[in-house]
């Protein structure tokens, strides 16, 4: 392909050939100018302008925001909250891909439609659901206040609201990847005399570890960025239950465009930060990646 | 010590798979089961391996009620069709697994591990590749491989599914001798699966012909041939 390329451009005898896969330069001109646009408009812009305004006051209005008590909650609530989210659908998501790719069970279809569920309900149905079944006049409400166990408008709330959102990143990242790669090393190590335990441990993991990893980080993304289902449960407690999106959307409607942004920046800066572990995971292990893909 | 597969049937559903299959063949012999796609051989050496259970039969195997062992304690080497072989680790440490999962007090110390990883390398002619990953092998050399593999763990029975399968005729050829080669060195008793006429006679001591989930014919390559006990076995062998 980079050779055609070249043959193309340096005028040599086969000038005429064009590889059959191979677009005018108009077209491709056209295409790239399309997709620069839409990255920068849509994705680039925002990110900047997330940031100018932060800082449009100077650092010191930042700092005296990301300082302020309830900021500080806010941000150690949704930290606390994707700390107890990811590693369980973590654990929920290796073992519910296990179950599909490697076993044939009645019922597995309706396990995966399952699985997506999340994605397709709003995320503000989702908190509903929990009021109705933790909230005073639900089912489970008032049996877990005669222990004195809140639910609603507390920790376990936010929680539970995060693990519904975020449950099917990480086995849905998974589930293909277990699928194309059959029982085969499986069935080899257990005739080598590997137990299951080791099995998972040294033929499983390794080759589901990258999957793994893009999973959790979305996971991880979405736990901290999720508003909707935790709106609904959170009672928007200041400096209690207000978690930082929640705490973006207030100061907002306080007219603190200043601290919203800042709030948001961190966000955004928690978001970068994702993706520069990826990248330089990537480029760190590029080698050991690619050996894995081909084979 | 010989392999005495008794009456083994298997289900697939609806789908019979096996349907009484058996036959003995003596200690140390390398076994063909021969016969088309569809016929069982596979399936049988999966239940020999301890990768699928039968519904019913019996195995018997050096003393041992072959079929009661869970397949991580029979120490039957099996060589997969598509090699499986553990893609992110580099061919040393592939013929290393069998003996880093032993249990503490079975496990050989490491030095004496790297040894027998270096004495199978050479045995399976690849000295200088214990470091590459198999991606970075062509299909003759993953072969070899999975065969070094298997025999890390100094199996009481080598399987191998479609040893060839996925080879060009060529390498087909070479390693045909050199199998059979290894074979005799190590003594093991082994069943390999194929549907290659020529490769069956040219290699084993015993060519089981099977058909629709059972055995049709069992005997020595010189005997099948010369005497096929049914119409399938002679119809199989004029194609």
């Amino acid at each position: 392909m980079a050779r055609f390329f070249f043959n193309g451009r340096s005028g040599s005898r086969r000038r005429s050939f064009r590889s059959p896969t191979e677009d005018s330069a108009a077209l491709k001109l056209t295409l790239s100018a399309i997709a620069i646009a839409f990255v920068g408009v849509f994705l680039l812009l925002p990110l900047l302008v997330v940031f100018t305004e932060a800082f449009a006051e100077g650092w010191d209005h930042v700092w005296t925001t990301i300082t302020d008590p309830d900021s500080l909650a806010a941000i150690k609530l949704s930290l606390t909250a994707a700390a107890i989210a990811v590693p369980l659908n973590t654990v929920f998501g290796i073992s519910a891909a296990w179950a599909i790719a490697k076993f044939d069970f009645p019922g597995k279809t309706f396990l995966v439609t399952l699985i997506d569920l999340p994605f397709s309900v709003s995320p503000v149905v989702a908190g509903l659901i929990y009021v109705l079944v933790f909230g005073m006049q639900g089912w489970l409400g008032p049996t877990l206040a005669g222990y004195d166990i809140r639910v609603l408008f507390a920790l376990p709330g936010i929680v539970l609201a995060t693990i519904f959102v975020t449950f099917p990143f990480v086995a849905r990242e998974l589930i293909p990847l277990m699928v194309d790669q059959g029982r085969d090393e499986e069935e080899a190590a257990v005739s080598l005399g590997a137990n299951g335990f080791q099995t998972f441990l040294r033929v499983t993991l390794p080759n589901i570890k990258w999957g793994l990893l893009y999973g959790i980080l979305l996971c991880n993304a979405r736990a901290l960025g999720e508003f909707g289902a935790v709106s609904v449960l959170s009672g928007h407690i200041r400096g209690e239950t207000n978690t930082m999106p929640l705490h973006v959307q207030l100061l907002y409607d306080n007219y603190d465009y200043v601290g919203a942004f800042a709030i948001a920046a961190i966000l955004a800066m928690l978001a970068l930060l994702t993706l520069a572990v990826k990248s330089f995971l990537e480029w760190r292990y590029a080698d050991e990646l690619a050996a894995s893909h081909r084979h | 010590m010989s392999l005495v597969i008794d009456a083994i049937t298997k289900k697939y559903g609806r789908f019979p798979a096996l349907n009484g299959a058996g036959f003995t063949a003596p200690d140390g012999a390398f076994v063909a089961l021969l016969g088309p796609s569809g016929s069982g051989k596979t399936t049988l050496l999966r239940i020999l391996g301890g990768l699928e259970a039968p519904d019913s039969g019996t195995v018997r195997f050096a003393d041992l009620n072959w079929l009661d062992m869970p397949a991580r304690e029979r120490r039957a080497g099996f060589v997969f069709q598509q090699y499986a072989l553990f893609r992110h680790m580099t061919v040393a440490k592939n013929i290393a697994f069998g003996l880093e999962v032993r249990p503490r007090s079975e496990r050989p110390a490491r030095a004496d591990i790297a040894r027998r990883v270096e004495e199978l390398l050479e045995l399976v002619q690849l000295q200088d590749l214990g470091k590459r990953y198999p991606s970075q092998l062509s299909g003759g050399q993953r072969q070899r491989v999975a065969l070094a593999r298997a025999l890390a763990i100094e199996p009481r029975m080598l399987l191998l599914d479609e040893p060839f399968g996925a080879l060009d005729a060529k390498v087909r050829k070479e390693l045909r001798e050199w199998l059979r080669h290894i074979h005799d060195k190590a003594g093991v008793t082994s069943v390999f699966v194929t549907h290659d006429q020529e490769e069956a006679f040219a290699m084993a001591d015993l060519v089981a012909v099977m058909n629709k989930g059972r055995i049709e014919q069992v005997g020595t390559p010189a005997d099948v041939r010369r005497e096929p006990k049914t119409a399938f076995v002679s119809d199989f062998l004029s194609n």
